[in-house]
Protein backbone atom coordinates (compact mmCIF):
# COMPACT_ATOMS: atom_id res chain seq x y z
CA UNK A 1 0.00 0.00 0.00
CA UNK A 2 1.24 3.54 -0.74
CA UNK A 3 0.90 6.02 1.67
CA UNK A 4 -1.54 8.92 0.91
CA UNK A 5 0.06 11.99 -1.09
CA UNK A 6 -2.25 14.27 1.13
CA UNK A 7 -4.16 13.70 4.80
CA UNK A 8 -5.96 15.93 5.88
CA UNK A 9 -7.07 14.96 9.75
CA UNK A 10 -10.05 16.92 11.98
CA UNK A 11 -9.27 19.98 10.09
CA UNK A 12 -11.32 23.10 11.77
CA UNK A 13 -11.59 26.41 9.98
CA UNK A 14 -13.11 29.42 11.54
CA UNK A 15 -14.05 32.61 9.95
CA UNK A 16 -14.61 34.23 13.35
CA UNK A 17 -17.30 33.09 15.14
CA UNK A 18 -18.48 30.78 11.52
CA UNK A 19 -17.43 27.20 11.33
CA UNK A 20 -16.89 26.67 7.75
CA UNK A 21 -15.22 23.48 7.98
CA UNK A 22 -15.50 21.67 11.24
CA UNK A 23 -13.61 17.93 11.71
CA UNK A 24 -13.12 17.52 8.00
CA UNK A 25 -11.02 14.35 7.25
CA UNK A 26 -9.95 12.86 3.97
CA UNK A 27 -7.22 11.46 2.19
CA UNK A 28 -5.86 11.87 -1.13
CA UNK A 29 -3.90 9.05 -2.81
CA UNK A 30 -0.75 10.08 -5.46
CA UNK A 31 -1.59 10.48 -9.04
CA UNK A 32 -5.71 10.27 -7.21
CA UNK A 33 -7.99 12.83 -9.49
CA UNK A 34 -10.31 14.25 -7.49
CA UNK A 35 -13.51 16.60 -7.67
CA UNK A 36 -14.72 18.70 -5.19
CA UNK A 37 -18.78 19.29 -5.90
CA UNK A 38 -21.19 20.97 -3.38
CA UNK A 39 -23.79 24.41 -3.26
CA UNK A 40 -21.85 26.88 -2.93
CA UNK A 41 -20.69 28.61 0.54
CA UNK A 42 -20.02 24.62 1.23
CA UNK A 43 -16.69 25.39 1.96
CA UNK A 44 -14.59 23.98 -0.95
CA UNK A 45 -12.56 26.94 -2.39
CA UNK A 46 -11.41 27.02 1.54
CA UNK A 47 -10.00 23.70 1.63
CA UNK A 48 -8.26 24.66 -1.50
CA UNK A 49 -6.90 27.79 -0.12
CA UNK A 50 -5.79 26.04 2.73
CA UNK A 51 -3.96 23.68 0.43
CA UNK A 52 -1.90 26.47 -1.01
CA UNK A 53 -1.77 28.35 2.44
CA UNK A 54 -3.44 30.86 1.40
CA UNK A 55 -5.63 30.83 4.39
CA UNK A 56 -4.94 29.66 7.93
CA UNK A 57 -6.35 26.60 9.52
CA UNK A 58 -8.12 26.95 13.03
CA UNK A 59 -7.38 23.35 13.90
CA UNK A 60 -7.00 19.47 13.07
CA UNK A 61 -3.54 18.64 10.91
CA UNK A 62 -2.70 18.50 6.92
CA UNK A 63 0.17 16.37 5.80
CA UNK A 64 1.33 16.83 2.64
CA UNK A 65 3.78 14.27 0.99
CA UNK A 66 4.47 12.55 4.41
CA UNK A 67 5.18 16.03 6.64
CA UNK A 68 2.81 18.18 8.28
CA UNK A 69 1.85 21.74 6.33
CA UNK A 70 0.95 23.73 9.41
CA UNK A 71 3.24 22.22 12.11
CA UNK A 72 6.70 21.28 12.58
CA UNK A 73 8.96 19.94 15.03
CA UNK A 74 10.80 22.08 17.49
CA UNK A 75 12.72 20.11 20.11
CA UNK A 76 10.58 17.35 19.86
CA UNK A 77 8.14 18.95 20.47
CA UNK A 78 4.92 20.14 17.45
CA UNK A 79 5.18 24.19 16.96
CA UNK A 80 2.91 25.76 14.37
CA UNK A 81 5.26 26.15 10.93
CA UNK A 82 7.35 29.00 10.42
CA UNK A 83 7.40 30.77 6.79
CA UNK A 84 10.42 28.84 5.98
CA UNK A 85 8.29 25.63 6.46
CA UNK A 86 5.80 26.65 4.72
CA UNK A 87 8.27 27.79 1.80
CA UNK A 88 9.44 24.11 1.33
CA UNK A 89 5.89 23.09 1.95
CA UNK A 90 4.75 24.94 -0.80
CA UNK A 91 7.05 23.22 -3.37
CA UNK A 92 5.11 20.22 -3.39
CA UNK A 93 1.47 22.02 -4.80
CA UNK A 94 0.36 24.40 -7.35
CA UNK A 95 -2.89 26.33 -7.79
CA UNK A 96 -4.70 27.70 -10.73
CA UNK A 97 -7.14 30.43 -9.93
CA UNK A 98 -10.62 31.21 -10.52
CA UNK A 99 -9.91 34.85 -11.78
CA UNK A 100 -6.29 33.50 -13.18
CA UNK A 101 -4.54 36.03 -11.14
CA UNK A 102 -1.54 36.59 -14.30
CA UNK A 103 1.10 39.14 -13.38
CA UNK A 104 -0.05 41.86 -16.05
CA UNK A 105 3.33 43.63 -15.90
CA UNK A 106 5.36 40.56 -17.13
CA UNK A 107 4.96 38.60 -20.48
CA UNK A 108 3.43 35.55 -21.16
CA UNK A 109 6.57 33.63 -21.01
CA UNK A 110 7.85 35.47 -18.10
CA UNK A 111 4.78 34.81 -15.92
CA UNK A 112 6.29 31.25 -16.65
CA UNK A 113 9.75 31.25 -16.13
CA UNK A 114 9.75 34.00 -13.45
CA UNK A 115 9.13 31.53 -10.66
CA UNK A 116 11.18 28.74 -11.55
CA UNK A 117 14.08 30.77 -12.17
CA UNK A 118 14.04 32.47 -8.72
CA UNK A 119 12.72 29.64 -6.92
CA UNK A 120 14.49 26.87 -7.99
CA UNK A 121 17.46 28.67 -9.58
CA UNK A 122 16.24 27.30 -13.09
CA UNK A 123 18.85 28.85 -15.41
CA UNK A 124 16.69 30.89 -17.89
CA UNK A 125 17.11 29.48 -21.24
CA UNK A 126 16.85 26.62 -19.72
CA UNK A 127 13.59 27.97 -17.46
CA UNK A 128 12.68 29.24 -21.29
CA UNK A 129 12.81 26.16 -23.07
CA UNK A 130 10.40 24.58 -20.63
CA UNK A 131 7.71 27.73 -20.85
CA UNK A 132 8.00 27.32 -24.65
CA UNK A 133 7.03 23.69 -24.15
CA UNK A 134 4.23 23.98 -21.64
CA UNK A 135 2.77 26.94 -24.33
CA UNK A 136 3.11 24.59 -26.59
CA UNK A 137 1.04 21.31 -25.01
CA UNK A 138 -1.45 24.71 -23.74
CA UNK A 139 -1.69 25.84 -27.27
CA UNK A 140 -0.14 29.27 -26.95
CA UNK A 141 3.13 29.42 -28.38
CA UNK A 142 2.80 32.51 -30.48
CA UNK A 143 1.74 34.46 -27.50
CA UNK A 144 5.19 33.98 -25.56
CA UNK A 145 5.84 37.71 -25.74
CA UNK A 146 2.18 38.92 -25.70
CA UNK A 147 0.88 40.64 -22.26
CA UNK A 148 -1.82 38.91 -20.33
CA UNK A 149 -3.93 41.97 -21.47
CA UNK A 150 -3.58 40.88 -24.55
CA UNK A 151 -5.23 37.74 -23.90
CA UNK A 152 -8.97 36.58 -24.23
CA UNK A 153 -10.09 34.45 -20.58
CA UNK A 154 -9.54 30.98 -21.90
CA UNK A 155 -5.80 31.97 -23.08
CA UNK A 156 -5.15 33.56 -19.57
CA UNK A 157 -6.12 30.69 -18.07
CA UNK A 158 -4.29 28.63 -20.40
CA UNK A 159 -1.29 30.67 -19.33
CA UNK A 160 -1.99 30.29 -15.76
CA UNK A 161 -2.01 26.32 -15.80
CA UNK A 162 1.53 26.31 -17.62
CA UNK A 163 2.29 29.07 -15.31
CA UNK A 164 1.59 26.13 -12.62
CA UNK A 165 2.74 23.80 -13.84
CA UNK A 166 6.54 24.72 -14.63
CA UNK A 167 7.32 24.08 -10.81
CA UNK A 168 6.25 20.90 -11.38
CA UNK A 169 4.59 20.37 -8.17
CA UNK A 170 2.97 17.07 -7.25
CA UNK A 171 -0.54 18.15 -6.24
CA UNK A 172 -2.43 20.82 -7.89
CA UNK A 173 -5.36 22.33 -7.29
CA UNK A 174 -7.63 23.83 -9.57
CA UNK A 175 -10.56 26.34 -8.32
CA UNK A 176 -13.53 27.07 -10.95
CA UNK A 177 -11.14 27.73 -13.21
CA UNK A 178 -13.93 28.00 -16.13
CA UNK A 179 -15.94 29.58 -14.22
CA UNK A 180 -14.98 33.32 -14.99
CA UNK A 181 -15.00 32.51 -18.90
CA UNK A 182 -17.50 33.08 -21.74
CA UNK A 183 -18.95 29.64 -22.22
CA UNK A 184 -17.46 29.33 -25.66
CA UNK A 185 -13.86 29.58 -24.41
CA UNK A 186 -14.78 27.09 -21.27
CA UNK A 187 -13.91 23.62 -23.73
CA UNK A 188 -10.23 24.96 -24.57
CA UNK A 189 -9.12 25.36 -21.26
CA UNK A 190 -11.10 21.90 -20.22
CA UNK A 191 -9.02 20.26 -22.97
CA UNK A 192 -6.46 21.07 -21.87
CA UNK A 193 -7.08 20.06 -18.28
CA UNK A 194 -8.51 16.77 -19.64
CA UNK A 195 -5.02 16.02 -21.17
CA UNK A 196 -3.55 16.76 -18.30
CA UNK A 197 -4.86 14.36 -16.72
CA UNK A 198 -4.42 11.72 -19.07
CA UNK A 199 -0.87 12.45 -19.59
CA UNK A 200 0.37 12.86 -15.98
CA UNK A 201 0.68 11.31 -12.70
CA UNK A 202 0.35 14.79 -10.54
CA UNK A 203 -2.53 14.34 -8.09
CA UNK A 204 -5.52 16.75 -8.64
CA UNK A 205 -8.11 18.27 -6.68
CA UNK A 206 -10.43 20.26 -8.62
CA UNK A 207 -13.23 22.67 -7.65
CA UNK A 208 -16.02 22.43 -10.14
CA UNK A 209 -19.54 23.42 -11.21
CA UNK A 210 -19.02 21.89 -14.39
CA UNK A 211 -20.54 18.24 -13.36
CA UNK A 212 -19.93 16.62 -16.83
CA UNK A 213 -16.30 17.25 -16.61
CA UNK A 214 -16.26 16.45 -13.05
CA UNK A 215 -17.60 12.99 -14.65
CA UNK A 216 -14.79 13.01 -16.79
CA UNK A 217 -12.02 13.87 -14.99
CA UNK A 218 -12.28 12.74 -11.21
CA UNK A 219 -11.50 9.06 -10.35
CA UNK A 220 -13.47 10.02 -7.13
CA UNK A 221 -15.85 13.15 -6.21
CA UNK A 222 -16.89 14.56 -2.88
CA UNK A 223 -20.39 16.07 -2.09
CA UNK A 224 -19.78 18.53 0.13
CA UNK A 225 -22.13 20.60 2.14
CA UNK A 226 -21.58 23.17 5.25
CA UNK A 227 -18.01 21.93 5.50
CA UNK A 228 -18.73 18.12 5.56
CA UNK A 229 -18.20 15.51 3.22
CA UNK A 230 -21.99 14.24 2.51
CA UNK A 231 -21.24 11.59 0.44
CA UNK A 232 -18.10 10.62 -1.56
CA UNK A 233 -17.50 7.78 -4.46
CA UNK A 234 -15.93 6.84 -7.95
CA UNK A 235 -18.10 9.65 -10.49
CA UNK A 236 -20.55 6.65 -11.88
CA UNK A 237 -22.00 5.96 -8.37
CA UNK A 238 -21.98 9.83 -7.00
CA UNK A 239 -23.71 11.30 -10.60
CA UNK A 240 -25.64 8.29 -11.29
CA UNK A 241 -26.77 6.32 -8.40
CA UNK A 242 -26.01 8.90 -5.30
CA UNK A 243 -27.11 7.25 -2.23
CA UNK A 244 -27.77 10.53 0.02
CA UNK A 245 -31.04 12.79 -0.08
CA UNK A 246 -28.83 16.00 -0.29
CA UNK A 247 -26.49 14.99 -3.25
CA UNK A 248 -30.01 14.05 -5.41
CA UNK A 249 -31.10 17.44 -4.79
CA UNK A 250 -27.96 19.13 -5.44
CA UNK A 251 -27.45 17.38 -8.79
CA UNK A 252 -31.32 18.04 -9.46
CA UNK A 253 -30.81 21.65 -9.17
CA UNK A 254 -27.61 21.87 -11.20
CA UNK A 255 -29.33 19.97 -13.71
CA UNK A 256 -32.22 22.22 -13.62
CA UNK A 257 -29.85 25.47 -14.17
CA UNK A 258 -28.84 23.74 -17.60
CA UNK A 259 -25.45 22.25 -16.55
CA UNK A 260 -25.11 18.63 -18.33
CA UNK A 261 -23.79 16.08 -15.73
CA UNK B 1 20.91 101.05 -10.83
CA UNK B 2 21.91 100.23 -14.10
CA UNK B 3 24.03 97.24 -13.83
CA UNK B 4 20.75 94.46 -14.75
CA UNK B 5 23.45 92.09 -15.82
CA UNK B 6 25.29 91.89 -12.96
CA UNK B 7 21.65 91.38 -11.13
CA UNK B 8 20.89 88.42 -13.34
CA UNK B 9 24.04 86.11 -12.75
CA UNK B 10 23.50 86.72 -9.04
CA UNK B 11 19.74 85.72 -9.61
CA UNK B 12 21.21 82.83 -11.68
CA UNK B 13 23.52 81.70 -8.97
CA UNK B 14 20.66 81.68 -6.81
CA UNK B 15 18.67 79.59 -9.09
CA UNK B 16 21.80 77.35 -9.01
CA UNK B 17 21.41 77.09 -5.72
CA UNK B 18 17.40 75.88 -6.00
CA UNK B 19 18.58 73.88 -8.55
CA UNK B 20 21.06 71.96 -6.77
CA UNK B 21 18.53 71.74 -3.37
CA UNK B 22 15.70 70.49 -5.13
CA UNK B 23 17.54 67.86 -7.31
CA UNK B 24 19.46 66.79 -3.91
CA UNK B 25 16.13 66.92 -1.87
CA UNK B 26 14.42 64.84 -4.59
CA UNK B 27 17.08 62.52 -4.47
CA UNK B 28 16.90 61.96 -0.51
CA UNK B 29 12.83 61.95 -0.64
CA UNK B 30 12.86 59.36 -2.78
CA UNK B 31 15.09 56.95 -0.45
CA UNK B 32 13.56 57.87 2.56
CA UNK B 33 9.80 57.88 0.95
CA UNK B 34 11.26 53.94 -0.01
CA UNK B 35 12.27 52.86 3.13
CA UNK B 36 9.24 54.81 5.67
CA UNK B 37 6.55 53.28 2.69
CA UNK B 38 7.61 50.00 3.03
CA UNK B 39 8.30 50.14 6.73
CA UNK B 40 4.23 51.58 6.93
CA UNK B 41 3.64 47.97 5.08
CA UNK B 42 6.65 45.81 7.26
CA UNK B 43 5.13 42.77 9.12
CA UNK B 44 7.01 44.18 12.37
CA UNK B 45 5.28 46.36 14.30
CA UNK B 46 7.98 47.87 15.46
CA UNK B 47 9.12 49.27 11.88
CA UNK B 48 5.57 49.86 11.32
CA UNK B 49 5.74 52.32 14.48
CA UNK B 50 9.25 53.93 13.84
CA UNK B 51 8.02 54.58 9.81
CA UNK B 52 4.29 56.07 11.20
CA UNK B 53 6.14 57.64 13.78
CA UNK B 54 8.82 59.71 11.27
CA UNK B 55 5.81 60.14 9.01
CA UNK B 56 3.48 61.52 11.28
CA UNK B 57 6.47 63.98 12.93
CA UNK B 58 7.50 65.33 9.64
CA UNK B 59 3.81 66.18 7.95
CA UNK B 60 3.15 67.51 11.60
CA UNK B 61 4.91 70.05 11.78
CA UNK B 62 6.58 72.76 9.34
CA UNK B 63 8.94 72.53 7.21
CA UNK B 64 10.23 76.25 8.88
CA UNK B 65 10.99 74.51 11.92
CA UNK B 66 12.51 71.55 10.45
CA UNK B 67 14.81 73.08 9.13
CA UNK B 68 15.83 75.71 12.31
CA UNK B 69 16.20 72.72 14.20
CA UNK B 70 18.39 70.69 11.69
CA UNK B 71 20.51 73.82 11.17
CA UNK B 72 20.43 75.25 14.34
CA UNK B 73 19.55 72.41 17.07
CA UNK B 74 21.40 69.71 15.56
CA UNK B 75 24.78 71.04 16.31
CA UNK B 76 24.04 71.06 20.10
CA UNK B 77 23.89 67.14 19.47
CA UNK B 78 27.12 67.33 17.58
CA UNK B 79 25.91 67.31 14.32
CA UNK B 80 26.88 70.53 12.54
CA UNK B 81 25.80 70.72 9.04
CA UNK B 82 26.68 72.89 5.70
CA UNK B 83 23.57 75.40 5.30
CA UNK B 84 22.87 73.35 1.79
CA UNK B 85 23.51 69.73 4.01
CA UNK B 86 21.09 71.39 6.12
CA UNK B 87 18.69 72.27 3.75
CA UNK B 88 19.00 69.20 1.16
CA UNK B 89 18.34 67.07 4.67
CA UNK B 90 15.23 69.07 5.93
CA UNK B 91 13.58 69.29 2.49
CA UNK B 92 14.02 65.35 1.73
CA UNK B 93 12.45 64.44 5.28
CA UNK B 94 9.80 66.61 4.99
CA UNK B 95 9.12 65.71 1.63
CA UNK B 96 9.95 62.30 1.90
CA UNK B 97 7.49 61.69 4.84
CA UNK B 98 4.14 62.93 2.39
CA UNK B 99 6.21 60.78 -0.77
CA UNK B 100 6.06 57.89 2.02
CA UNK B 101 2.53 57.63 2.46
CA UNK B 102 2.32 57.62 -1.75
CA UNK B 103 4.49 54.34 -1.37
CA UNK B 104 2.71 53.06 0.94
CA UNK B 105 -0.66 53.61 -0.22
CA UNK B 106 0.48 52.47 -4.11
CA UNK B 107 1.46 49.20 -2.95
CA UNK B 108 -1.45 48.76 -0.31
CA UNK B 109 -3.48 48.80 -3.98
CA UNK B 110 -1.59 46.16 -5.87
CA UNK B 111 -4.81 43.36 -5.71
CA UNK B 112 -4.41 40.98 -2.95
CA UNK B 113 -4.75 38.13 -6.15
CA UNK B 114 -1.19 39.30 -7.17
CA UNK B 115 0.19 38.18 -3.37
CA UNK B 116 -1.89 34.87 -3.43
CA UNK B 117 -0.49 34.31 -7.15
CA UNK B 118 3.32 34.67 -5.41
CA UNK B 119 2.76 32.48 -2.86
CA UNK B 120 1.10 29.93 -5.37
CA UNK B 121 4.10 29.81 -7.39
CA UNK B 122 6.06 29.94 -3.92
CA UNK B 123 7.75 33.25 -4.16
CA UNK B 124 9.60 34.64 -0.90
CA UNK B 125 8.14 37.74 0.59
CA UNK B 126 11.41 39.83 -1.01
CA UNK B 127 10.95 38.20 -4.02
CA UNK B 128 7.40 38.96 -4.10
CA UNK B 129 7.57 42.43 -3.54
CA UNK B 130 10.84 42.57 -5.47
CA UNK B 131 9.32 41.21 -8.67
CA UNK B 132 5.84 41.66 -8.95
CA UNK B 133 4.30 44.12 -6.02
CA UNK B 134 6.40 47.02 -6.47
CA UNK B 135 6.63 46.80 -10.17
CA UNK B 136 2.88 47.35 -10.42
CA UNK B 137 3.10 50.04 -7.50
CA UNK B 138 5.78 52.01 -9.12
CA UNK B 139 3.65 53.13 -11.93
CA UNK B 140 0.90 54.08 -9.46
CA UNK B 141 3.14 56.45 -7.19
CA UNK B 142 4.59 58.47 -10.26
CA UNK B 143 2.27 60.97 -10.69
CA UNK B 144 2.23 61.99 -7.23
CA UNK B 145 5.69 61.95 -6.92
CA UNK B 146 5.97 64.49 -9.59
CA UNK B 147 3.43 67.02 -7.29
CA UNK B 148 5.81 65.67 -4.16
CA UNK B 149 8.84 67.31 -6.43
CA UNK B 150 6.99 70.61 -7.36
CA UNK B 151 6.29 70.99 -3.88
CA UNK B 152 9.85 70.58 -2.37
CA UNK B 153 10.93 72.91 -5.51
CA UNK B 154 8.52 75.16 -3.65
CA UNK B 155 9.78 75.01 -0.57
CA UNK B 156 13.12 75.42 -1.17
CA UNK B 157 12.24 79.32 -0.94
CA UNK B 158 12.66 78.88 2.86
CA UNK B 159 16.16 78.16 3.46
CA UNK B 160 17.33 81.86 3.02
CA UNK B 161 16.40 81.48 7.17
CA UNK B 162 20.00 79.66 7.45
CA UNK B 163 21.65 82.28 4.96
CA UNK B 164 21.57 80.12 1.78
CA UNK B 165 21.97 82.43 -0.93
CA UNK B 166 18.92 80.47 -3.28
CA UNK B 167 16.91 82.13 -5.88
CA UNK B 168 14.30 84.01 -3.40
CA UNK B 169 17.24 85.21 -1.37
CA UNK B 170 19.19 86.91 -4.53
CA UNK B 171 15.88 88.05 -5.53
CA UNK B 172 15.40 89.99 -2.20
CA UNK B 173 19.06 91.07 -2.55
CA UNK B 174 18.29 92.94 -5.56
CA UNK B 175 15.39 94.21 -4.68
CA UNK B 176 17.26 95.86 -1.75
CA UNK B 177 19.86 97.23 -4.10
CA UNK B 178 17.99 98.16 -6.79
CA UNK B 179 14.63 99.28 -5.31
CA UNK B 180 12.80 97.05 -7.84
CA UNK B 181 10.61 94.67 -7.07
CA UNK B 182 9.11 93.91 -10.28
CA UNK B 183 11.84 93.02 -12.24
CA UNK B 184 14.07 90.87 -9.81
CA UNK B 185 10.38 89.38 -8.76
CA UNK B 186 8.79 88.67 -12.24
CA UNK B 187 12.54 86.86 -13.33
CA UNK B 188 12.43 84.44 -10.23
CA UNK B 189 8.54 84.05 -11.07
CA UNK B 190 9.31 82.66 -14.35
CA UNK B 191 12.95 80.65 -13.41
CA UNK B 192 10.33 79.10 -11.03
CA UNK B 193 8.34 78.37 -13.26
CA UNK B 194 10.53 76.83 -15.66
CA UNK B 195 12.14 74.73 -13.03
CA UNK B 196 8.60 73.29 -12.07
CA UNK B 197 8.03 72.96 -16.06
CA UNK B 198 10.91 70.73 -16.70
CA UNK B 199 10.72 68.70 -13.21
CA UNK B 200 6.80 67.45 -14.25
CA UNK B 201 8.10 66.50 -18.01
CA UNK B 202 11.50 65.19 -16.44
CA UNK B 203 8.78 62.37 -14.15
CA UNK B 204 6.45 62.24 -17.07
CA UNK B 205 9.58 60.83 -19.27
CA UNK B 206 10.43 58.28 -16.46
CA UNK B 207 6.34 57.74 -16.42
CA UNK B 208 6.01 56.52 -20.09
CA UNK B 209 9.37 54.96 -19.81
CA UNK B 210 8.49 52.48 -16.93
CA UNK B 211 4.61 52.34 -18.00
CA UNK B 212 6.01 51.38 -21.70
CA UNK B 213 4.39 48.15 -22.88
CA UNK B 214 2.08 48.42 -19.57
CA UNK B 215 -1.00 49.32 -21.62
CA UNK B 216 -4.04 47.96 -20.49
CA UNK B 217 -2.13 46.44 -17.51
CA UNK B 218 -5.41 48.01 -15.24
N1 LIG C 1 -12.22 35.47 4.17
C1 LIG C 1 -13.44 35.10 4.60
N2 LIG C 1 -14.02 35.72 5.62
C2 LIG C 1 -15.23 35.36 6.06
N3 LIG C 1 -15.95 34.36 5.53
C3 LIG C 1 -15.43 33.68 4.51
C4 LIG C 1 -14.15 34.03 3.98
N4 LIG C 1 -13.89 33.18 2.96
C5 LIG C 1 -14.95 32.36 2.86
N5 LIG C 1 -15.88 32.66 3.79
C6 LIG C 1 -17.15 31.95 3.97
O1 LIG C 1 -16.88 30.59 4.09
C7 LIG C 1 -17.89 29.83 3.45
C8 LIG C 1 -17.27 28.87 2.49
O2 LIG C 1 -16.69 29.60 1.44
P1 LIG C 1 -16.02 28.92 0.19
O3 LIG C 1 -15.53 30.02 -0.68
O4 LIG C 1 -15.03 27.91 0.63
O5 LIG C 1 -17.25 28.21 -0.48
P2 LIG C 1 -17.34 27.45 -1.86
O6 LIG C 1 -17.79 26.08 -1.54
O7 LIG C 1 -16.07 27.60 -2.61
O8 LIG C 1 -18.50 28.24 -2.58
P3 LIG C 1 -18.67 28.65 -4.13
O9 LIG C 1 -19.20 27.44 -4.81
O10 LIG C 1 -19.66 29.74 -4.09
O11 LIG C 1 -17.34 29.08 -4.62
C9 LIG C 1 -18.83 30.82 2.80
O12 LIG C 1 -19.97 30.95 3.63
C10 LIG C 1 -18.05 32.09 2.79
O13 LIG C 1 -18.91 33.20 2.92
MG1 LIG D 1 -15.50 28.62 -4.38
Amino acid sequence: MTDPIIRIDNLVKSFGTFKVLDGLSFDVMPGEKLALIGPSGSGKTTILRILMTLESISDGHIEICGDQLYHMQRNGREVPADEAHLHKMRSHIGMVFQHFNLFPHKSVLENITLAPILTKGTPRAKAEARAMELLEMVGLADKADARPAQLSGGQKQRVAIARALALQPRIMLFDEVTSALDPELVEEVLLVMKRLAAETDMTMLLVTHEMGFAHEFADRVLFFDKGRIVEQGPPEQIFSNPREERTQSFLRKIIAAGHRV
Amino acid sequence: MGDWGGYLSLILQGALVTAKLTVMGCALALVVAFIAGLGRVSRFAAIRWLATAYIEFFRGTSIFVQLFWVYFVLPFAGVTLEPIQAGIMALGLNVGAYAAEVVRGAILSVPRDQYEACIAVNLTRFQRMRHVIFPQALPLMLPTFGNNAIELLKGTAVVSLISLHDMTFQAQVVRAQTGSTLIPFATILVLYFLMALALSRAIRMIETRITRGLDGVR
